[in-house]
């Protein structure tokens, strides 16, 4: 029998730097990889010792794409650290804040990175050519995230107004109005947007996958919620440690995490849809219907489907926020130190990041533990590519290729954000 | 594929990053495709997986040397391109990660990964121009995508970027924020600071914190002092300059004079 290693060293239209590996023994798969050799940055190490109130901005590094996960999931750590409550007009921005970032990184990812898969292309730019109209209407939703980003946050990327408590200047009323009509002129591309993405073509690849995310929170999930699972998981974002853990191989500058007890499971957009489908908007409902969307969805490769139901969601959510919008009384609550240990989750578009901080009563932190989403997904990766790719090994390799990269790509890694945080143990002599 | 003819090829490459810079490009809503109907797109990964041959006209480089590997590839890329521009903080000043670089060396041969041995990374986090020839750094973390076309078409044209190299200060001026210092709202890098941001934190009510790195000539020697007015103690006043940019050189030497 023949053996064959397939290789792909830079897996393209991800974030962040990542290749694959598949050992083929004649008509058996061997061994498949996912390679993350991303440098790790080591956040986790140089938080300690910054003041509680720089992690946001510090967090918000450890990735261009999702900051605004970064620093929804740091502030609400502080928070519970600090017994911190925000006022409901703070808790409607953060989620506007949120809906943004949905936006804009869904859109690039549909848009500029896993359309082509589908439409057969090397890239976005490339498909432009022959499809202008899909890429300009992909780029105006996308333009739209980012004008929340930039009016609430002050930019699109590492947005600068977060801080713990609230943020550093809210808007008016006046000033947030006229996003409206810029959201409801996306809001109907993006309907259009997801007629045109359900008539791709799906493998029919399913997967009993453990589903993971927020939930049970009486809305779909952005900041609060408890940590739920298909397969049973209920706990509160502090029962984290307990249930979740993180393992180091070799082939991975990401360490890797699993359920204890249990093994592989999933989060990201497929898991939120299936875990909280009945809590979305109703033209997202009518849209999920419409696609062929159950109620949830155990195929990744429909995940782009999910995600253009979510960016429907993002923008009913945005313009629910800003039509009921009432300006708090003041744009952060005062903090009044004290030590202790914080933990939040909150849903990044690729899925759950949980973040954990230690801090000293002047401030300081002395540890720290970041989780991102895409971590928790590199078992799952590899896992679908064990399943899915024996099915593939009769076509040629191009083509196999193509399709074990697809299967990466459904789940949008970050790999810049999970390599962030090779963990370092400080160890005195 | 074929390089069409007459047109420049752009290569965007990746070194230790968060992605967010060459982001900024994609960010480009508007004027995206009309850069893609300028220039080859010959080498961006996270764009797409069509590849072109080197040599390339224009690469731009995120990112940060952190690997023995990376220096090697930094280099290949240098030989490849005709001009080589970094964009962003972690390029031209190490970024966040150059925050290692501050650890004592004997701290670190006492510390324990989970698999060491499964780990390849250098001791310091440098820029691209401690390595090779740049010809171009663009600021910023992240860059101003608008000051990103701008060094583009400069490129493209053969001609010199046109990218002030004064404070936030005179963008805040140019906006009409009444001063943050001044007015006692916030501690503010804002004065010795590279401009390019637009001045976006004094106008959000909070102080510069130097995501642009220093400006030419900068005098943080003498701003410090009003920082402490404003309740920064010495270990503050040492973390408020070791952020993003804080192996760029006056940031790194003001930072150790305030070693507690």
């Amino acid at each position: 029998m023949t053996r064959k290693t397939i290789k792909v060293d830079v897996l393209a239209r991800v974030e962040g730097e990542g290749g694959l590996r598949l050992v083929i023994d004649g008509n058996t798969l061997r061994e498949a990889e996912l390679k993350i050799f991303e440098p790790p940055r080591f956040f986790e190490a140089f938080l300690r010792g910054r003041n509680y109130t720089e992690v946001p901005d510090i967090t918000a590094r450890i990735c261009g794409i999702c900051p605004v996960a970064y620093q929804m999931s740091a502030v609400h750590a502080m928070e519970d650290a600090l017994g911190i409550t925000v006022s409901h007009p703070i808790r409607e921005l953060r989620r506007l804040l949120y809906c943004g970032e949905w936006v804009e990184s869904h859109v690039l990812h549909m848009y500029m990175l896993h359309a082509p898969d589908f439409l057969g292309y090397e890239g976005a730019v490339e498909m432009a050519k022959d499809y202008p109209d899909i890429v300009q209407t992909g780029l105006r939703i996308k333009k739209a995230g980012n004008a929340i980003l930039k009016l609430l946050g002050g930019r699109e990327i590492h947005p600068i107004n977060v801080r713990v408590g609230g943020f550093y200047r809210v808007p008016t009323k006046r000033e947030l109005a006229p996003l409206r009509e810029e959201l409801q002129r996306a809001l109907e591309m993006s309907l259009n947007a997801v007629r045109l993405i359900a008539g791709f073509e799906f493998p029919d690849c399913t997967r009993d996958y453990e589903m993971v995310s927020l939930g049970k929170a009486g809305e779909y999930p952005f900041n609060a919620g408890r940590v739920v699972s298909s397969k049973g998981v209920d706990i509160t974002p502090q029962e984290y440690d307990a249930h979740f853990e993180e393992y180091h191989v070799e082939h991975s500058n990401a360490l890797h995490s699993r359920r204890v007890g249990a093994g592989s499971y999933l989060t990201g957009p497929i898991a939120r849809y299936s875990l909280n489908s009945a809590l979305l908007s109703p033209l997202a409902k009518q849209a999920a219907r419409e696609a062929g969307l159950e109620a949830t969805c155990n195929n990744p490769f429909r995940s782009i489907v999910v995600r253009a139901v979510e960016v429907i969601f993002a923008f009913e959510e945005a313009l629910r926020v800003i039509d009921a919008y009432e300006p708090p009384d003041r744009p952060f609550e005062d903090v009044a130190l004290r030590a202790g240990t914080g933990y939040a989750c909150t849903e990044a578009p690729r899925g759950m990041l949980y973040h954990r901080y230690s801090i000293a009563e002047d401030g300081a932190i002395l540890d720290a533990k970041i989780v991102p989403p895409t971590s928790q997904n590199l078992p799952s990766i590899e896992d679908d590519l064990r399943t899915f790719a024996p099915a593939w090994l009769q076509q040629d390799t191009n083509r196999l290729r193509h399709l074990c990269e697809q299967t990466i790509r459904n789940h949008d890694p970050c790999i810049s954000c999970s390599v962030h945080f090779l963990k370092l143990d400080i160890v005195r002599v | 594929m074929a390089k069409a003819p007459g047109k420049p090829k752009l290569a965007v490459w990746k070194f230790a990053s968060c992605d967010g810079c060459q982001l900024s490009l994609l960010d480009c809503e508007d004027e995206l495709l009309a850069v893609a109907g300028a220039v080859e797109i010959a080498y961006f990964p996270e764009a797409t997986r069509g590849v072109l041959k080197g040599p390339y006209d224009v690469s731009l480089v995120e990112g940060s040397v952190t690997t023995p590997h990376d220096l090697e590839r930094l280099k290949d890329v240098r030989r490849q391109s005709r001009s080589l521009i970094t964009i962003g903080a972690c390029a031209t000043a190490g970024g966040i990660q150059a925050l290692r670089n501050f650890k004592d060396v004997k701290e670190f041969t006492n510390i324990v990964y989970a698999h060491p041995e499964y780990i390849s990374t250098l001791e310091k986090s440098t820029p691209i121009g401690a390595h090779v020839e740049v010809d171009y750094e663009l600021r910023g973390c992240p860059i101003n995508k608008h000051q990103l076309l701008e060094v583009l078409t400069a490129y493209l044209h053969g001609r010199k970027p046109n990218i002030p190299s004064h404070s936030v200060c005179m963008e805040c001026k140019l906006r009409g924020t009444v001063c943050v210092l001044v007015r006692g709202a916030a501690a503010c890098l804002g004065p010795v600071t590279h401009a390019g941001c637009g001045a976006i934190c004094p106008a959000y009510n909070r102080g510069c914190y130097g995501c642009f790195g220093p400006k030419e000539t900068p005098n943080p020697q003498s701003l410090s002092p009003r920082l402490a007015d404003r309740g920064l103690d010495e270990r503050a006043l040492q973390r408020v300059y070791r952020t993003f940019n804080a192996t760029a050189e006056a940031f790194q030497k003001e930072s150790e004079r305030h070693d507690a």
